[in-house]
């Protein structure tokens, strides 16, 4: 089954053409991975995916609904959850606090109920931090829960991000190089992570550059050069693809 | 839940020790000034909010508590006996008119404060929402300016409208009559009472707040402050959120606004000028931007000193430099949040937290 199913999306920028024409797949309950070198445009379809960027022309459907032209608010709610390339947690709140906001759109207390405290928030409120602290308690961070989360170790805020992310408990989770600037032994937990959410029922879209990470977890893999789509296929066939080679290492020929 | 509302009460134990403070001394008339504080703090508070927890600014405050004010001073002043016609029969029969004398004993047929204040906190809501929508999509120095140009707008009306008393402003504005028989007015032997009532109203505004900066969309409030594509991405409507915000703030200001109108018996229009809307910012600075009980109490001490006139001619100047100083030495305000703990932490170092690696 198809969970987002993305249909010749292209975006210009002045005259530089990022995406062109670009469709792609990812199947419900999957991993996929979208590489290329740098500048190919990966971060841009990631932003078009998910609403930061309108496309200019194509159709992004999730879930069986239409959503390119949507905000990244309006994507969120529909399940569709992103990480970013560099880190953007909540600064001045703590790591449980930081998790507390991924449980917006799963609950409801609006400006009037928060300034009545009204007893409904009371026991919406208990709710949401138990469930911030269960994610807490997978992800192994719960002994920094009072931790300001911007005062972390960097991979340590990848995991606070990715929990933040899991707050919302979404359909679809996209996630922006998440091994940069890991080191070995942490990229290594990071693919551990990542394989673990997909276990938990949460499809996964990755940006990424650490070809190890990316060969190892992913069931497909996505090539892009110049915002065009090169190759699409299995790990395995993706690394003995001459046009990927090609796009990576340049011609045999000079 | 329960540390929320300390400091509540605390304030309240002072607000009781500096009424019998003044009785004891023989100085009622402290009141008056103090009573007219907790009407800025009014605004103050609702500020604080809005920069210290929404992140947004205005310069333009000043502008909401005049719309209040002027709104009602108007319709409680403008005599409706001179102008026969059904509309007035009509609002008479249904009872939101009062017949009063004015000062020289003529006939006076105006509308009833609490309409006048309905009307004033509403039209507050349609132009804070008319005026923030668009004007909140900025940021940073463009929102200030913006906003700045609204204050500038308003004062620049309030001032060349032959009806609202153009530079004279409205006066003979009557008392704001409350159900208990109590009313909100200037009159000397009504000072404690209306002080006590100023400052419930304050501390209710107060309880409000905390609440809400407690709560889910305090939570959401904070995430939007600190990482506006970040929060949207959580599916926080932000927009939608800062634009709550904003007209809440409003309503406050606005609120104040007729409230110390009727305390007065009038407004002019240097209440709706530029300088009151800095001094307001200047306050909320000083009293450490996200923190409700830093800008209120800086708000108690410099409004009160200004209000009784420690400031001579150089009052507007004090608050420039107040702001020009925070700006410069403490941009986290002299009162930020944390300021104890992090006090504390330096006076007494936690050697468990100095052993950690």
């Amino acid at each position: 089954m198809t969970l987002l199913s993305v249909r010749g999306i292209s975006k210009r920028f002045g005259g530089l053409q990022a995406v062109n024409d670009l469709s792609f797949d990812v199947a419900t309950g999957s991993i996929k991975a979208l590489i290329g070198p740098n500048g190919a445009g990966k971060t841009t379809i990631f932003n078009l995916v998910s609403g930061f960027l309108p496309p200019d022309s194509g159709e992004i459907v999730f879930g069986g609904a239409e959503i390119h032209g949507m905000s990244s608010c309006e994507v969120a709610v529909r399940g569709m959850v992103r990480t970013f390339q560099h880190i953007r947690l909540f600064p001045k709140m703590t790591v449980l606090e930081n998790i507390m906001v991924g449980r917006h759109v799963h609950s409801r207390a609006g400006f009037l109920a928060g300034m009545m405290n009204l007893p409904f928030t009371w026991k919406e409120e208990r709710r949401i931090r138990e469930k911030s602290v269960e994610i807490m308690e997978m992800l192994d961070i719960v002994d920094h829960a009072g931790t300001e989360a911007t005062s972390l170790a960097y991979g340590q805020q990848r995991v606070v991000e990715i929990g933040r992310a899991l707050a919302c408990e979404p359909k679809l989770l996209l996630l922006d190089e998440p091994a940069a600037g890991l080191n070995m032994r942490e990229t290594n937990d990071m693919g551990r992570l990542i394989s673990r959410i997909r276990e938990m029922g949460v499809t996964v879209l990755l940006v990424e550059h650490d070809m190890s990470l990316v060969m190892k977890i992913s069931d497909e893999v996505i090539v892009v050069s110049y915002g065009e789509k090169i190759a699409e296929d299995r790990p395995l066939a993706i690394q003995k693809n001459r046009e990927v080679i090609r796009v990576y290492l340049g011609d045999d020929e000079c | 839940m329960a540390r929320r509302y300390l400091p509540v009460v605390a304030f309240t134990v002072l607000l009781v020790a500096i009424q019998l403070a003044t009785r004891f001394t023989g100085t009622p008339y402290h009141l008056t000034q103090l009573t007219m504080t907790a009407y800025y703090s009014l605004i103050i508070v609702g500020l604080c909010m809005l920069i210290g927890y929404a992140g947004q600014i205005s310069l333009g405050h000043a502008g909401f508590f005049a719309i209040g004010g002027y709104v009602t001073a108007f319709l409680t002043t403008f005599n409706l006996k001179l102008h026969p016609g059904g509309i007035v029969s009509l609002l008479s029969k249904s009872g939101v008119l009062v017949a009063r004398l004015d000062a020289y004993g003529g006939d006076l047929l105006t509308v009833h404060p609490w309409l006048a204040c309905g009307i004033a906190i509403l039209l507050t809501v349609v132009i804070a929402y008319l005026v923030g929508g668009p004007v909140l999509k900025l940021k940073g120095h463009y929102l200030a300016m913006a906003t700045l140009g609204f204050g500038i707008i308003v004062y620049r009306m309030v001032l060349g409208t032959e009806f609202l008393g153009a530079a004279d402003g409205i006066s003979e504005v009557p008392g704001f009559p409350l159900l208990s028989g109590m009313v909100i007015t200037g009159n000397s032997s009504a000072r404690v009472s209306n002080y006590y009532l100023a400052w419930g109203l304050v501390i209710l505004g107060m309880v409000l707040l905390l609440n809400l900066i407690h709560s889910r969309v305090g939570r959401a409030l904070a995430a939007v402050h600190g990482a506006e594509d970040a929060a949207g991405a959580m599916g926080i409507p932000t927009a939608r959120y800062k634009l709550h915000t904003f007209v809440l703030s409003a309503v406050f200001a606005s609120l104040a606004g007729v409230l110390l109108t009727h305390y007065n018996g009038g407004i002019g229009p240097s209440e709706a000028g530029v300088m009151k809307s800095v001094r307001y910012v200047a306050i909320v600075a000083i009293g450490g931007m996200a923190n409700l009980w830093g800008a209120l109490s800086m708000s108690l001490v410099l409004n009160y000193l200004s209000l009784r006139g420690y400031f001579g001619t150089y009052d507007d100047a004090v608050f420039g430099v107040i702001l020009i100083l925070i700006m410069l030495f403490a941009p986290d305000g002299l009162l930020r949040r944390h300021l104890l703990s992090d006090l504390k932490r330096a006076v007494s170092p936690n050697p468990a937290e100095e052993e950690a690696p």
